[in-house]
């Protein structure tokens, strides 16, 4: 390729980045004023987890505290609540490097089969809640009773996993709006 | 198998940093022999991880269903307010003055023009046949339990005594000054309650909360019974409150024309409190502003108040407090967009003004939802609303696709379909987070936009309707049939062609819109079955309710 090709083939694919950026600037904005209750481009810095993970990402409670941590570097004051301006450059990047990559149905499968010792293809209540109300990034009791209500088999009192994941999938795949 | 376990190393490689030191289980973890062995501690995370995930979907889903539930509804008031204009341009400029004669009780009156309830009693005659509540005035305690059971046991009452139940709210409501001041005895609380928009069942709830109703509400109701009525608003007749909560809203248009011409207050009685400081333009409703914290201050020091409690302003909890604990929002009316979109909720104020909040909701069924049930009917209906709402601006909207569509191709990118759809709607919507319920994309991921009117139509195909005609008498179906409603002077639920189309035409050119006279003319007289010069204008009406094909299916 002669310089001036080289040249335009460079403009355009700046043009398709800045594109890209912009598209992905707007779903940002939009994910983010779902959240503004007050049309004043600020959110409640405790639903920033909700609006990340919305955005097809899945961070963990520990990455999600740094992700505010750095958001909220940059306001003069904490407040409480977080600022459009200051939320879109960090956001961006996060989508643009892909963090916090979604976790694979088969993987979590396993994470399932690995609670189930007996390989018995269901988890009782009772191991359920000690395992995700005491180990890892514990549940809260709200989340725990929520998870229990929706995904345990009323009539045995367990968790049937392959049941619940196959649910789950059906639901993610026909609402999951950004690929990036 | 080797992308699995890379994606495992890349997983346990990512850390979690602050909650476990790297521990003999992590580091043996690393070098794993087959993908299964998943420390407990991991596999918790993943689980919690994924979980989470899943809530903030179902949360982003509900917070954008009540996104479009209120911008539809403010987008409705303003149509409203519209039509209340439209009322007096009728009256201003009708052709056929003997059929919206000033007498007629269903025109909209001045305020000193209507009725008295006795000639209401002269003109209008209520059979034998009628089995609904009769009442006599003034209203008694037996009148108000009768209203009561017939609304519970979904019975409808005669036109005529809806006619005087609005005329002696006019007149009890006359009598007080536009401000009331009340005042009850130092020790006992008082109960404020919130917006019902007729909610019949939420009225009751709180009734039976406060011991005004003895009978809890899922008895059956044997006959009419004595209720023993306490005044917990201190000195006011609780027969009036029914008489107000039940029936005012259907006196809106006359009430909002008197307000907004005599009173001004448009912007008091429609602004909403916010954090930021001043008074700003309310953007959402298109009247009114927001008022910021200083803003009450000033006006608390001003009139030296103590609290401000007002409703007016859906909130999910029923209730909630702003500006310091000054100012409190309350709203009484649960499941207010759907089953399950939120509580309602009233106060409860001793002499101590600390407030105590009591939250309640009606539902209609036995067990407790799932969250994900609940958010799914609340996102259905929604939805439903928004496509009808699509399927109303069918012409507009296609025109604006094809500005963006410039090979003609059928198909857009997202921006360019979001662009098109805000331009048309403007209703704020996070248009490419709803674009897969709302449209289909092809395999170059764009948008094939004439998918956002597959699964709509129009009950009835007519074939003799032009589909702008249709698409027109779609959009202001609700609008029509309360216009035609007010002409019908004998309640037949007849009007004779002549007055349909000079109505029609009125209303096209007020709204600046092309009459399409033959069209509509063509049409009318193939609605009009018996071809006696006169058509039911609510059948008629009926065939351009939008129907949703999924529906269609589930009903047959």
């Amino acid at each position: 390729m002669t310089g001036g090709a080289q040249g335009c083939a460079k403009v355009e694919q700046q043009q398709s980045n800045n594109g890209i950026v912009a598209e992905i600037e707007k779903k940002i904005t939009e994910a983010f004023e779902v959240f503004d209750r007050e049309s004043n481009k600020t959110v409640d810095a405790r639903d920033i987890g909700y609006i990340v993970r919305s955005l097809g990402c899945f961070p963990s409670e520990a990455e999600l505290h740094e992700l505010l941590a750095k958001v909220e570097e940059e306001e003069e004051e904490s407040t409480g609540f977080i600022h459009l301006e200051k939320f879109l450059p960090v956001m961006t990047k996060v989508l643009l490097n892909r963090s916090y990559w979604p976790i694979p149905e088969d993987v979590l499968l396993h994470a399932f089969e690995a609670l189930d010792q007996n390989k018995c293809g269901y988890i009782t209540k009772e191991d359920l809640v000690k395992y995700l109300t005491e180990e890892g990034e514990p549940f809260t009791q709200e989340e725990m009773e929520d998870m229990l209500a929706a995904a345990l088999d009323p009539e045995t009192n367990t968790l049937r996993y392959r049941d619940y994941l196959s649910k789950l999938v059906v639901d993610e795949t026909k609402i999951l709006p950004f690929n990036v | 198998m080797l992308l699995l376990l890379l994606l495992l190393l890349l997983l346990l490689l990512r850390g979690v940093p602050g909650k476990h030191e790297p521990s003999q289980d992590d580091t043996a973890s690393l070098c794993p022999a087959s993908p299964a062995v998943l420390t407990v501690i991991r596999a918790a995370i993943l689980i919690q991880n994924w979980y989470r995930f899943t809530m903030a979907r179902i949360e982003m889903r509900r917070r954008y269903s009540l996104s479009i539930f209120r911008s539809i509804e403010y987008a409705d008031e303003q149509d409203q307010l519209q039509l209340s204009m439209f009322f007096t341009f009728m009256l201003d400029h009708c052709t056929n003055p003997d059929s919206v004669s000033p007498t007629s009780p269903s025109v909209p009156q001045g305020v000193d023009e209507c009725l008295s309830l006795t000639e209401f009693e002269e003109k209008i005659d209520v059979p034998d046949s009628y089995c609904g509540p009769r009442l006599s005035f003034p209203l008694t305690v037996g009148d108000a339990n009768a209203l009561i059971n017939a609304f519970r046991n979904k019975e409808q009452l005669h036109a005529r005594y809806v006619l005087q139940l609005l005329c002696e709210t006019r007149r009890v409501l006359k009598l007080m000054p536009n401000i009331s001041r009340l005042s009850t005895s130092y020790s006992k609380d008082i109960t404020i309650c919130g917006d019902l928009h007729g909610n019949l069942d939420d009225l009751l709830l709180i009734f039976y909360k406060l011991s005004v109703v003895k009978m809890p509400l899922n008895q059956g109701y044997p006959g009419v019974t004595r209720m023993r009525y306490q005044n917990p608003f201190g000195g006011k007749d609780i027969i009036d409150d029914i008489v107000k909560e039940s029936y005012m809203f259907k006196a809106r248009y006359g009430f909002t024309k008197e307000v907004s011409r005599k009173y001004k207050i448009v912007d008091i009685l429609w602004s909403d409190p916010r954090s930021q400081k001043g008074c700003t333009p309310n953007k959402c409703r298109g009247v009114g502003c927001y008022f910021g914290p200083d803003v009450t201050s000033r006006l608390f020091k001003r009139y030296k108040l103590k609290m401000l409690i007002r409703s007016h302003e859906f909130k999910r909890e029923g209730y909630e407090i702003s500006h310091g604990r000054k100012v409190i929002t309350i709203f009484s009316a649960s499941n207010y967009y759907e089953e399950g979109s939120n509580r309602g909720a009233y106060i409860k104020l001793g002499p101590d003004l600390k407030p105590r909040f009591v939250q309640f909701q009606v539902s209609k069924h036995k067990h407790r939802l799932s969250l994900q049930e609940r958010v799914g009917t609340i996102e259905s209906s929604a939805l439903k609303s928004l496509r009808e709402m699509i399927y109303a601006h069918r012409s507009e909207l296609i025109s604006a696709f094809e500005q963006y569509d410039l090979n003609g191709s059928g198909c857009i990118s997202v921006p360019d379909w979001a662009a098109a759809m805000e331009s048309v709607l403007q209703l704020e919507l996070p248009w490419r987070m709803l674009r897969s319920q709302l449209a289909q994309m092809n395999s170059d991921g764009e948008v094939d936009f004439m998918s956002c009117f597959y699964d709509l139509k129009v009950d009835q195909p007519i074939k003799e309707a032009e589909p702008a005609l249709v698409e027109t008498l779609c959009r202001y179906r609700k609008d029509l049939e309360i216009i035609f409603n007010i002409i019908d002077k004998d309640n037949s639920g007849l009007i004779s062609l002549e007055e349909f189309s000079q109505t029609w035409k009125l209303f096209t050119s007020y709204l600046g819109i092309a009459a399409q006279d033959e069209s509509l003319d063509k049409l009318v007289l193939s609605v009009d079955h018996n071809k006696d010069g006169h058509i039911d204008f609510s059948e008629f009406l009926e065939a351009f309710h939008v129907v949703h094909r999924l529906e269609k299916k589930a009903n047959l």
